[in-house]
């Protein structure tokens, strides 16, 4: 990568010393900063393709289109398609409860509401097993009624919903919460009803705020590893979602397949980067033209 | 004060949203999380001290909260440092860049985890450099502190940065009016101002090396007393049947966290002290 | 120290925010920058302090270049329009800054430090604050710590951005008054930019007024109150009150009415603008001369001891404003409606259409 300090440009600045480095210092500066960022995320980052495609096309399409793929990227999207519309409207109700009003232990809505945050992705699925397995509280009801929940799509989806609870309330909160409530009342004052005002005044004033937690909340929920490992019970072609089964191909030295399935989720995080600093233009760009 | 705005808030749905966030957040996170705790209370004592206080269990602590500290340490620095790089100077594609360094928070950890195993294992692109000079990464301790920077690598400058950009110019000119140099200026005046900031990215880059499990389990190699995480114990205990031990050991865990949490919101209240005018 | 300022010119991106400026400050004057927003004032207030750097031209302190020192070097004492206090220290970590970023050699002793910020403090009379944060203060409060702060480097000139600018009315008054009396007692070149004509009237020894990267004018706040040299100054200065007409053998016609303009009695039959003070125009039941212009009272409004009178001009339809003395008004026993006429006390008639 080529850096150039617009010397000539900058004339000014330079000349304003006292306000910035000498030239020497930000070069100096920025080499640490950028060798940093490649160490631990740029070398990686194209490390993750370069293995995925190390036997070729061919291999890479192998590998992601066979039925053990296929069935841990429905498991995924059936997780993610679950847990994300949930949490929307969870977030929705917790930051219109919490933004709008005043009520006694409000701060501690907000901070249980990082609780799945704050705990170990480990011991997020370590609750599922203490409740739903066979020492479990509900375990013996459950098995004597012959019902999965442990090891099977059920406790995968309850994981998942619990590891990505807080994505949309943690963004809408503080947005709602500085846009304040005139708006709304105004349009109520106006005439509107609770559902009228807030399709048509509240929504289109959050709108890149939802979207970017759904944008984090999904990256989450088709990622989710630790918590989804300790619950699914690793059945290949029944509980396993995508980056389970890229553990396992990792653990029988099957590298090329596991990058190449571990290329899609990384496309999947560039994709969500992208669309996040997208939104956050966006988000920006709605606040400075108030 | 509570019942006056209440009389005088014409905003509906406050019974409806207010109902739903407690019930919603009691049946997902509040009733299964306490299963933790109800299970803790039925240990015994001996039961519980046993588990959590075994070499093999206190070598995992040391570990893992060990490498946690060390890797918020480096992305204190290079975190402030990346955030600094990013908010005052130009460089080409700093946008893209920019964009990049929320990638831990998107890639999933078990991708993260078998790329920083290849790239730093002893043949891989990075590995094979640190070789020939004797650093050993992957499958040591040194792998669990590499993979702990990785996902810890955000925090520190997504709380720095908005502070640096919002930092008023006219204080630097103050500062430099009065006579400082720039080193002054910066250790003096800047670098207060961001402390707080600095603090918090710390504490919370610390507490996600605490709990972070899949990207470490694949370039930790996993040996007992040397390499092996807690949260990985936690797991090994499980399939062991062992409930009783994951739940002591994830009791502890949680116990450490909820500090963690609690430092970052009294660094915030500290911190407010001074910037709310 | 006198600053001396030399065809100096500044642009950003293409806008040209000074251009070709010449100033000299006198050593020991207080002085006051006074134009528009836009109208470079600011800039070159910060060109002073070596905050910018000009285009071109060049910056004397005492006879001695100082074009290319920067801030550091020139040891200036500048206020920040917000203050730009140091958050995190307190009053007297504030005022103190300045003189623990000394080189060692130069740095005096911790006590020395004390007894300064504690005197600069006094003088300020915020001595009773030192231990405060600027959060606690109130924004006078920290306008004062913000002003011991740049005095505590015993600057040779002190630069001060807006001064008063961010202080609610009162305390503007107040502070005005004490940044006179603190001048006479300390005697320091300083220079404070400003919007407010009222300020620079009431505080400077000498007023600036700039407009459009120029300087339109400078003098004592009489010179430029009582002689405006153009237009654009006579109505930055105060209400103004406009007779268009035509200026001819030093009088100008406007409507039927005529008003003497002796410096323009060379001219003939040019286009002119007549302009009048509120406070200049005096108001009649019956025409005095042939400069009486008739009017009718549209609006009669008392503000304090004043009372202001909108007028129309009975001829032309221009809109005229006037202010009276209550007892004038009394006197007159004036009313909407009334047919009156006016008679301006002192015009200044400047030629040409000009655009303010």
């Amino acid at each position: 990568m080529q850096i150039s300090i617009p010397v000539t440009k900058e004339k000014t600045s330079a000349s304003q010393a006292h306000l910035t480095e000498p030239v020497a210092v930000r070069l100096l500066l920025i080499a640490l900063a950028l060798g940093f960022l490649s160490l631990f995320l740029f070398v990686p980052l194209a490390a993750v393709f370069a293995q995925a495609f190390e036997k070729g096309a061919g291999a890479y399409l192998a590998a992601i289109s066979e039925p053990e793929a296929l069935a841990a990227i429905k498991l995924t999207l059936l997780a993610a398609g679950i847990s994300v519309p949930l949490n929307l409207v969870f977030g929705v109700a917790a930051a219109w409860t919490i933004a709008k009003f005043d009520f006694p232990g409000k701060s501690l809505l907000v901070t249980l509401n990082d609780l799945p945050f704050s705990i170990s992705p480990v011991i997020s699925g370590l609750i599922f097993v203490l409740i739903f397995g066979l020492h479990g509280w509900v375990g013996e009801w459950l098995f004597e009624h012959d019902i999965e929940v442990l090891f099977a799509v059920p406790a995968i989806v309850l994981a998942t919903v619990f590891v990505t609870f807080p994505f949309v309330a943690r963004e809408l909160i503080p947005l709602m919460q500085s846009q304040g409530k005139d708006e709304e009342e105004a349009a109520l004052v106006l005439g509107a009803g609770g559902f009228t005002t807030f399709f048509r005044v509240t929504l289109p004033n959050i709108k890149w705020g939802v979207l970017y937690g759904v944008i984090l909340c999904n990256a989450r929920a088709m990622g989710e590893f630790g918590a989804v490992s300790v619950v699914s019970g690793h059945i290949r072609g029944l509980t396993n979602t995508v980056p389970l089964h890229v553990e396992i191909l990792y653990n029988e030295y099957n590298f090329a397949a596991a990058f190449a399935v571990a290329s899609l989720l990384a496309l999947l995080a560039l994709l969500t980067v992208g669309l996040k600093s997208l939104t956050e233009w966006r988000m920006r760009q709605q606040m400075s033209s108030e | 004060m509570f019942q006056t705005s209440r009389r005088k808030n014409i905003i509906p749905g406050f019974g409806l949203t207010f109902g739903y966030t407690v019930l919603y957040l009691s049946i997902i996170v509040l009733i299964p999380l306490s299963a933790i705790f109800i299970s803790t209370a039925s240990l015994s004592w001996q039961g519980f001290w046993t588990a959590v206080s075994s070499p093999r269990v206190v070598a995992s602590y040391r570990l893992t909260f060990g490498a946690s500290l060390v890797a918020a340490l480096v992305n204190a620095v290079f975190g402030l440092l990346t955030a600094w790089v990013l908010v005052r100077y130009r460089l080409p594609g700093k946008r893209i860049i920019d964009a990049l360094v929320d990638l831990p928070f998107a890639l999933p950890t078990a991708v993260a985890g078998i790329t920083l195993a290849s790239v730093y294992a002893p043949q891989g692109w990075i590995g094979r450099f640190l070789e020939p000079v004797g650093i050993k990464v992957a499958y040591t301790p040194l792998g669990v502190v590499v993979a702990m920077i990785f996902i810890g690598l955000p925090f520190v400058v997504r709380t720095v940065q908005p502070v640096l950009e919002e930092l008023e110019k006219d204080v630097e000119e103050a500062a430099a009016c009065l006579g400082a140099n720039r080193l002054q200026t910066f250790t003096r005046v800047i670098f207060p101002a961001l402390f707080p900031s600095l603090l918090t990215g710390f504490a919370l880059a610390f507490a996600r090396g605490v709990g972070e499990y899949g990207s470490i389990i694949f370039i930790a190699g996993n040996m007992p007393m040397v390499s092996e995480i807690t949260p990985l114990l936690i797991i090994t205990k499980l399939e062991q049947y062992d409930y009783a031990g994951a739940t002591a050991i994830a009791a502890v865990m949680l116990a450490a966290s909820f500090l963690v949490l609690l430092t970052v919101n009294i660094i915030q209240w500290w911190s407010r002290q001074y910037t709310e005018r | 120290m006198s600053i001396e300022i030399r065809n100096i010119s500044k642009s950003f991106n293409g806008f040209q925010a000074l251009g070709n400026v010449d100033l000299t400050v006198p050593s020991g004057e207080l002085v006051a920058l006074l134009g528009p927003s836009g109208s470079g004032k600011t800039t070159l207030l910060r060109i002073i302090a070596g905050l910018e750097f000009a285009d071109q031209g060049s910056i004397l302190f005492d006879g001695q270049e100082a074009t290319r020192h920067n801030a550091k070097e020139r040891q200036v004492g500048f206020v920040f329009q917000h203050y730009a206090l140091f958050r995190h220290m307190t009053v007297f970590q504030n005022v103190a800054f300045g003189l623990e970023v000394k080189p060692k050699k130069e740095r005096p002793s911790k006590a020395e430090i004390r007894d300064k910020v504690h005197e600069l403090l006094r003088l300020v009379q915020l001595d009773n604050l030192a231990g405060r944060y600027p959060a606690q203060l109130s924004g006078g409060q920290r306008q004062r710590v913000a002003l011991a702060r740049a005095l505590a480097v015993e600057p040779s000139v002190l630069l001060l951005d807006e001064p008063f600018g961010a202080l609610d009315a009162r305390v503007r008054q107040e502070l005005r008054q004490w940044l006179r009396d603190l001048h006479d007692e300390i005697h320091v070149t300083s220079v404070f930019v400003t919007h407010d004509q009222e300020e620079a009237l009431e505080v400077a020894d000498r007023v600036v007024v700039m407009n459009r990267g120029q300087i339109e004018q400078q003098g004592t706040p009489e010179e430029v109150y009582e002689h405006p040299a153009n237009p654009f100054v006579f109505n930055f200065l105060g209400k103004v009150n406009l007779f268009h007409g035509r200026v001819h053998d030093g009088q100008l016609h406007s409507g039927d009415s005529s008003h003497v303009a002796a410096e323009h009695s060379t001219a003939s039959n040019a286009p002119a603008v007549g302009y009048v003070r509120s406070h200049d125009i005096e108001i009649g039941k019956t025409a005095w001369d042939d400069s009486s212009v008739p009017a009718q009272v549209r609006a009669i409004t008392k503000i304090g001891p004043l009372v202001r009178i909108d007028l129309a001009h009975l001829e032309t339809g221009e809109a005229i404003q006037a202010e009276l003395t209550r007892e004038v008004v009394q006197e007159l026993s004036l009313v909407k409606g009334d047919h009156v006429f006016l008679r301006p006390r002192k015009m200044s008639v400047f030629v040409g259409d000009y655009q303010i």
